[in-house]
């Protein structure tokens, strides 16, 4: 709602907004914290000072295997008689792109003198990122997470342990996501003066939306590189899915410019569209296609929220999808028409997540099946050379994807009953 | 009409040392509410905030989350939290405290909240049809723009007396000062233990009401003693002449008597008072128990009133025992 507007290239104004979205909706204690990290990201960051990115990289190469490669799907490309690449984060440090930025916060938190770490985290991924990253860096760590979400993301939860960080269940609400984050936020604004929030998407007040991108931005910056060294230019397209929104923008950014470079974020589509206003829920997290303007955590944004303002709990097959908002920035480029918002529900997911797993040999997040799933879906209507980010590996969704397969009739999907045999 | 700007600032100046008590709307219901408001106001506040519940509330500790989910499952609505303001009489003016989303998206619940065409075109940019307006809109789908006015005329028309919003900061804050200001009302903002130097001024010079002094970092909630904070707070803010009122941990009328000793000029009590609703075996109980609470604080804040009339400079020496 601010009256300052920024220019197109997305980069966020005196205020922190994007057109009509981003800001600062905090409690008035965390001002000078965001005031302090906003001077801290200027200088490092963008500045460079003390070669704090010089670092960040070394360690991302280092420590995350940076950079990750762009592969030519080979069957896929005849599947859809096209060129289709991967863009393989599902080959970074932690099987996630989640290190990208959980590494330059955790660093920059050091660099600000920080004593403690703390995040939010939904099925797990962005806090066993943040937990490897302060193990690495030698920072203590204590993880917020809804109980539902403890009690259905074990594997992470042990991850987690195992790299030193404390888990604190949060029994609120839904006991997800959200109110991780609500919880996160209230032990950073009780602990601010030598705490740091690395939270987990570019969603928040600003500096978290632009920070976060920049930090993920590498992918898209690689992928430039990468492609226009095998195929010789640009692509036609460029796909990601988007819950929060750290992968598609990291993806999009350096192609934001590029008029001719068609981005796509895929969101997730559940079971129906239809918010259902009673019962408080959204059986989708399709969030730039269907929301509504709002100010959730920290921000203006597009929101799934019922006509009186309550956010309504949105649902996903895919737990990173999971969430009622989405990145500032991502709603200021589908308001102003660059960036494509699409969605495919459940099924197609699933069906995607099969596809590259048998054609490709590469198991890929639930995540990053969305954009897979619209592949299959769209392909046509993406040009002759297309690049989708996997944006993580599936391992950790095997269960649920037994589960959800076995319910359904997928065209990719083998049998699954046998499995167990 | 009173020599102080608005009805807020009167009743803290004019009750000095005020008593500012909070309570959810909604929790257990709307109709318990109306009654423990009247108890409140009877019990010696001087001004009650309400709060209208939301979602997500990110500044509350468990006490008022709590509180705030009772309310939201007893299914308060802002028009029913409004239809009780509407009835409400009580001595003390009345302030709404919630979240800033609650006050955009009011007036807009008839607009349609998910687009009917996404699902049929994924990926298309469709044409639609704004149904609130019932006009095309090319190239766009429907969607409604959130505006805070229709909430502030609304609150305004109920005769609340301000708005608290606790994830509003004043950077943020302007279109709602500004339709506060059109509509008489008061936009109280809070003053952290973070607040300082050239912010802590800008938020001063715009004072509506009174500061909100927070008492030390953290969420909401009862704590069995006042912050060192508090008073560091209050010796900051001791040069700016506008009326401080502190909250966040207040939950005796001991406490109350340290702060207003310390230089507030009032107290604000929320989560001590939604205990005694939460606990209280029936509504008749929490009734008595909230009018004695308010009667205890307000006792405990003249006391504190009274040890500090007297000018330091003019005070004998404490005799020794």
């Amino acid at each position: 709602m601010s009256t300052e507007h920024d220019h197109d290239d997305g980069d966020a104004g005196r205020t922190g907004t994007f057109g009509d979205y981003g800001g600062q909706y905090v409690p008035e204690a965390l001002m000078p914290a965001l005031q302090e990290l906003e001077d801290a990201y200027e200088r490092y960051v963008l500045e460079n000072e003390d070669g704090f990115m010089d670092e960040f990289r070394e360690r991302m190469r280092d420590f995350g295997g940076r950079p990750t490669p762009l592969q030519r799907a080979d069957r896929l490309s005849e599947r859809y008689d096209r060129e289709v690449y991967l863009k393989r984060e599902d080959l970074l440090h932690g099987g996630a792109h989640k290190l990208n930025n959980a590494l330059g916060q955790v660093l920059l938190a050091k660099y600000m003198g920080k004593e403690r770490i703390i995040a939010e985290t939904g099925a797990g991924q962005h806090g066993t990122a943040t937990a490897m990253a302060a193990a690495h860096l030698d920072m203590p760590c204590e993880i917020y997470m809804g109980r539902t979400d403890v009690n259905r993301q074990r594997p992470n939860v042990y991850r987690m342990r195992m790299n030193g960080a404390e888990v604190t269940p949060v029994e609120a609400g839904s006991a997800t996501l959200k109110e991780a984050i609500n919880e996160t936020m209230r032990d950073w604004a009780t602990t601010v003066e030598r705490t740091h929030y690395v939270i987990g998407s570019v969603v928040g007040p600003h500096p978290f939306p632009q920070m976060v991108r920049d930090f993920q931005a590498v992918i898209g910056d690689e992928i430039r590189e990468q492609i226009r060294e095998t195929a010789g230019r640009l692509p036609d397209s460029v796909v990601a899915c988007a819950g929060g929104g750290s992968n598609t923008m990291g993806t999009f950014h350096a192609f934001v410019p590029d008029e001719d470079v068609d981005l796509v974020a895929v969101e997730a589509g559940g079971s129906s569209l239809e918010i259902d206003e009673e019962e408080g829920l959204a059986p989708n997290s399709a969030t730039l296609s269907t929301g509504t303007d709002g100010v959730l955590h920290g921000a203006m944004t597009k929101l799934l929220q019922a006509g009186d303002g309550q956010i309504v709990e949105s649902h996903s097959v895919s737990a990173g999808l999971d969430y009622a908002g989405v990145g500032p920035e991502l709603s200021h480029l589908v308001e102003t028409g660059r960036v494509t918002p699409a969605n495919v529900d459940d099924e197609a997911a699933l069906d995607g997540f099969h596809r590259l797993s048998r054609l490709e040999g590469i198991i890929p997040a639930l995540e990053s099946s969305h954009a897979l799933g619209y592949l299959e879906e769209s392909a046509d209507e993406l040009g002759d050379l297309v690049v989708v980010n996997v944006s993580g590996r599936g391992d950790k969704d095997l269960e649920t994807v037994l589960e959800e397969t076995e319910k359904r009739d997928l065209e990719a999907a083998p049998d699954v009953e046998v499995f167990d045999g | 009409m009173s020599e102080y700007d608005g009805e807020v600032e009167a009743a803290i100046r004019e009750n000095h040392p005020a008593l500012i008590t909070y309570i959810t709307a909604g929790d257990p219901s709307l109709d318990d509410t109306e009654e423990y408001v009247e108890a409140l106001d009877r019990g010696g506040s001087d001004l009650i905030e309400l709060g209208l519940p939301f979602s997500e509330p990110i500044a509350e500790g468990r006490t008022i989350q709590d509180a705030i989910t009772r309310a939201l499952a007893a299914g308060t609505t802002p028009e029913g939290f409004f239809e009780l303001v509407d009835d409400l009489e009580t001595e003390a003016p009345l302030l709404v405290m919630t979240y800033y989303n609650m006050i955009l998206q009011y007036g807009d619940s008839e607009a349609p909240r998910a687009s009917d065409e996404a699902s049929g075109a994924r990926r298309e940019r469709s044409e639609g049809l704004d149904e609130a307006n019932g006009e095309a809109v090319s190239g766009q789908r429907p969607r409604a723009k959130p505006d805070v006015r229709p909430f502030v005329e609304r609150a305004a028309d109920a005769g609340l007396s301000g708005i608290i919003v606790p994830d509003l900061p004043a950077e943020e804050a302007e279109p709602l000062r500004q339709a506060c200001d059109d509509n008489g009302l008061d936009l109280v903002f809070i003053i952290a233990p973070t607040t300082e130097g050239e912010r802590l001024d800008r938020i001063m010079s715009h004072v509506s009401g009174f500061a909100y002094v927070q008492a030390r970092l953290g969420t909401t909630g009862a704590r069995e003693n006042v912050s060192g904070a508090t008073h560091e707070s209050l010796e900051r803010l001791a040069e700016y002449d506008v009326p401080k009122a502190v909250g966040f941990g207040v939950s005796k009328g001991d406490h109350a008597a340290e702060i207003v000793e310390a230089g507030a000029d009032g107290v604000i009590v929320g989560s001590a008072l939604v205990d005694i609703i939460a606990e209280a075996d029936t509504p008749a109980d929490a009734v008595d128990r909230l009018e004695a609470k308010a009667r205890e604080l307000k006792r405990g804040a003249r006391r504190g009133a009274e040890t500090v009339t007297i000018d330091p400079e003019d005070a004998p020496e404490p005799e020794q025992p």
